[in-house]
């Protein structure tokens, strides 16, 4: 049979869940999370800053660019506890734009770019179109030579922290073929950009127009490479939206336990009926499988098939867990779980976002089908 | 902690695994027992008990215990290494799982030297038989509040009441017994006391109970003014629930020390496939059934998630928020997978799920049929899934009492 990942934890990556725990808790409480939903950008210069300083963008960059030379394993618990205080950042669009460059760029793409990004230049990726479609490879969007110059045409959508980000990589079709191409945010025209109005108000996305994007030839990505890359990048995203996931539900879970531990109903706290510890329970027990599910993916993530199987068993099991335990904390909050104040709700759409970003539960079960059976 | 020397490891895997693929026992022409709790012939039995011994004999079983109570004295990598070979080589399962897993590293820990002297080593070689007597007709899950009366007189203490569900009942030689001995304790758990009880006195008796299988199993035991020594008292008075609480730890894996081996015959999430292969629906494969292909994922991702939960319940930096929940969460994850697997087996039977165990016709000889029945065994004995919650709700997460 198959080998379907198996677990391993280094010591950089206790190091950085142990020090990324510490940080988010601290520059992240509920608080500030619902103040910067109100901002426009959505996040706060300063603690990007300190997330720069901390080395956390070139954790998964090659020493020779100027990052340390780790992988996306040890990005996983930073991006967990991310997730789990909800600590809003271009940390993972920028993240998943090095990783289309590493996977996909010329070697003077990736000299310009990457020492940028782990000095906290921010870069994203503009791939989902309007068919909604989660193959990455199914791009109506174009580009057309020009003499020398690429011209471009089609509209993007989803395409996260554009308008803080320095770097746009789009995916666009070439001479029939899928190709990565490389916009500067100032090469836009104005009103190229639409904020969208999206499920999880913690994050930022808008959709870009490329209609009439002039670029020189030097924008291009290695074509050779591009389908490698769209299907390194889709993996990528999965493994750390997994992540963001997991610290989630775990969050979520605490969040509830929080409730029947102090609430009071019929003389007795809540979390005494059996109606509400069992369910509970069970939604623990489903995250912390779809933990150790995310860690296998962590381990596993360059292993050639194995990764693959990993990573979208750890997303499925990270949609199944997430969606439940939040689900369940909006019901066990009663009518308060109905308002806007209770942050069961934030879960809950976070769940929902990640679940149509990059494929939910019964996609990857659909695409394990094709690997496993 | 040891070092392990790496080179004898090696060679004692190998040594291992040569002997179980030698050694391991031929169709023997009748069913044999996939868990310890399905043993219901003497025939069954008898077979078990001689392939224990000739496990134990070889040093495959007890490796990690002292080797003055008849263990091998090694390392426990060492018998986990026998163990995976037994696996490897699908070796029939262990008899005495209530004296290898339960009583063995109860004694071993908390024992006296001449309980030690006189138990374990009978324990490994299966000559004796261990049973347990917790549960009683009117107290199950609430185990704390057993009834059964241990009155001291003199030398002996006697016994009355009943105990039920007994595994291996008419079989063993002994049984670790939870029994009240003070009716007026300031609240129940503490009239409780624990003992290592002869079952060959006078006045224990056994009637076979027969199960939703239609087989033999377990017994319920009645104590007719039956006297035991009074050195059969593990502990003091007045500690039985402590004991207790601690044997159900062995029991439910929250804490190690077991002789090795399985009792259990391992799941195999991947035989369900095989099944899956051979299954039709509407003249088509079952396999290219989109909804029937997205059950048998769902599935297979439960099952690798206990295994790495299993893994992950050794990293440390990844248990750290609440250290005990993993253990105290792997029998309530794998007996109700177990169940669900079963069940799910049997919709890909088709029309021969109607077949059971003794039909020529049955697929598998109707192991999964009666697999299912069987595998509420797992979901009730040992504290019922709901009970497990309970204590994960309470003990895990936090929640409050009743």
């Amino acid at each position: 049979m198959e080998n379907l990942g198996r677990l391993g934890f280094s010591e950089e990556q206790a190091d950085l869940l142990e020090v990324a725990t510490n940080f988010c808790r601290d520059k992240s409480p509920m608080e500030k999370v619902r103040k910067l939903i109100e901002s426009e950008t959505g996040y706060d210069p300063e603690i990007w800053k300190e997330i720069i300083a901390l080395g956390w963008l070139g954790i998964a960059i090659p020493e020779e660019y100027g990052g340390v030379g780790l992988s996306l394993g040890e990005a996983t618990p930073v991006m967990e506890q991310i997730g789990r205080f909800m600590l809003a950042s271009p940390f993972l669009s920028t993240t998943l734009a090095a990783q289309a460059v590493l996977a996909g760029g010329t070697q003077e793409q990736k000299q310009s770019l990457l020492p940028k990004i782990v000095e906290g230049a921010i870069a994203t990726l503009a791939l989902t179109e309007d068919s909604g479609d989660w193959d990455l490879s199914q791009i109506s969007a174009r580009a057309e030579k020009d003499g020398d110059d690429i011209v471009l045409s089609g509209k993007k959508l989803f395409v996260c922290d554009a308008a803080s980000a320095q770097w746009i990589l789009v995916s666009v079709r070439l001479d029939n073929q899928p190709a990565l191409v490389l916009v500067e945010r100032t090469q836009l025209s104005e009103g190229a950009l639409r904020r969208e109005v999206i499920i999880d108000e913690t994050k930022r996305s808008y959709a870009l127009t490329l209609d009439g994007i002039r670029l020189d030839a030097s924008a291009l990505f290695d074509p050779h490479k591009a389908r490698a890359a769209l299907s390194h990048i889709h993996l990528a995203a999965n493994l750390l939206a997994a992540a963001e996931m997991i610290g989630a539900t775990q969050a979520v879970i605490d969040y509830t336990i929080d409730y029947l531990t102090t609430r009071k109903q019929f003389g007795k706290l809540i979390g005494s009926y059996q109606a509400l510890k069992h369910p509970t329970v069970n939604a623990f027990v489903g995250y912390e499988q779809a933990r150790s599910h995310l860690y296998s993916a962590a381990h596993c993530f360059n292993e050639q098939g194995t990764g693959e199987i990993a990573t979208r068993m750890a997303k499925a099991e990270a949609d199944k867990a997430l969606s439940y335990a939040a689900d369940r904390s909006i019901q066990f909050h009663g009518a308060f779980g109905f308002t806007y104040d209770c942050d069961a709700q934030l879960y809950r759409r976070r769940a929902m976002w990640h679940a149509a970003q990059f494929g939910d539960a019964a996609y990857h079960r659909k695409k394990l089908a094709e690997l496993l059976l | 902690m040891t070092v392990v020397d790496v080179k004898q490891l090696k060679e004692f895997s190998q040594g291992a695994d040569a002997w179980f693929r030698d050694n391991v026992p031929a169709d023997p022409g009748f069913m044999l027992p996939l868990t310890f709790m399905e043993v219901g012939t003497d025939q069954q039995f008898n077979f078990l008990r001689d392939w224990q011994h000739k496990v134990w004999e070889a040093g495959y079983l007890g490796a990690a215990w002292p080797k003055q109570y008849g263990g091998g004295g090694l390392d426990p990598a060492f018998q986990k290494a026998a163990t995976e070979a037994m696996r490897r080589r699908h070796a029939p399962i262990m008899l005495n799982a209530i004296g290898l897993n339960w009583t063995g590293p109860l004694l071993l820990d908390m024992g006296g030297e001449e309980q030690k002297q006189k138990y374990i080593q009978r324990i490994l070689s299966a000559e004796d038989i261990w049973c347990q007597g917790f549960s009683e007709p009117e107290n199950g899950s609430d185990l704390g509040n057993a009834q059964l009366r241990a009155v001291r007189d003199g030398d002996e203490y006697v016994l009355n009441g009943s105990k039920i569900w007994t595994t291996h009942g008419s079989y063993a030689k002994h049984m670790i017994l939870l029994a009240r001995t003070n009716f007026d304790a300031p609240n129940k758990y503490a009239g409780l006391s624990f003992f290592l009880a002869p079952m060959d006195a006078a006045g224990i008796e056994t009637t076979p109970i027969r199960k939703l299988t239609g087989e033999f199993g377990f017994t319920q035991t009645f104590f007719t003014d039956a006297r035991i020594p009074a050195e059969s008292l593990m502990g003091e008075e007045g500690q039985g629930w402590l004991i207790a609480m601690r044997t159900l730890e062995y029991e439910r894996g929250a804490r190690g020390g077991q002789a090795g081996g399985y009792v259990i015959t391992p799941l195999d999430a991947f035989s369900i496939l095989e099944l899956a292969k051979k299954a039709q629906r509407d003249g088509a494969p079952v396999m290219d059934d989109p909804v029937m292909r997205d059950r048998l994922v769902e599935f297979l991702i439960e099952a690798q998630g206990l295994k790495l939960c299993q893994e992950r319940g050794r990293i440390v930096p990844l248990t750290t928020d609440r250290p005990m929940a993993l253990s105290l969460s792997g029998k309530l994850m794998w007996t109700e997978f177990a169940r669900r697997l079963n069940e799910f087996a049997m919709t890909l039977l088709g029309a021969k799920g109607g077949y059971y165990v003794g039909d020529e016709s049955a697929v598998d000889d109707g192991l999964w049929t009666r697999g299912y029945l069987n595998a509420f065994s797992a979901t009730i004995g040992g504290g019922t899934s709901e009970i497990q919650r309970n204590i994960i709700g309470e003990h895990v997460l936090g929640l409050p009492k009743k």
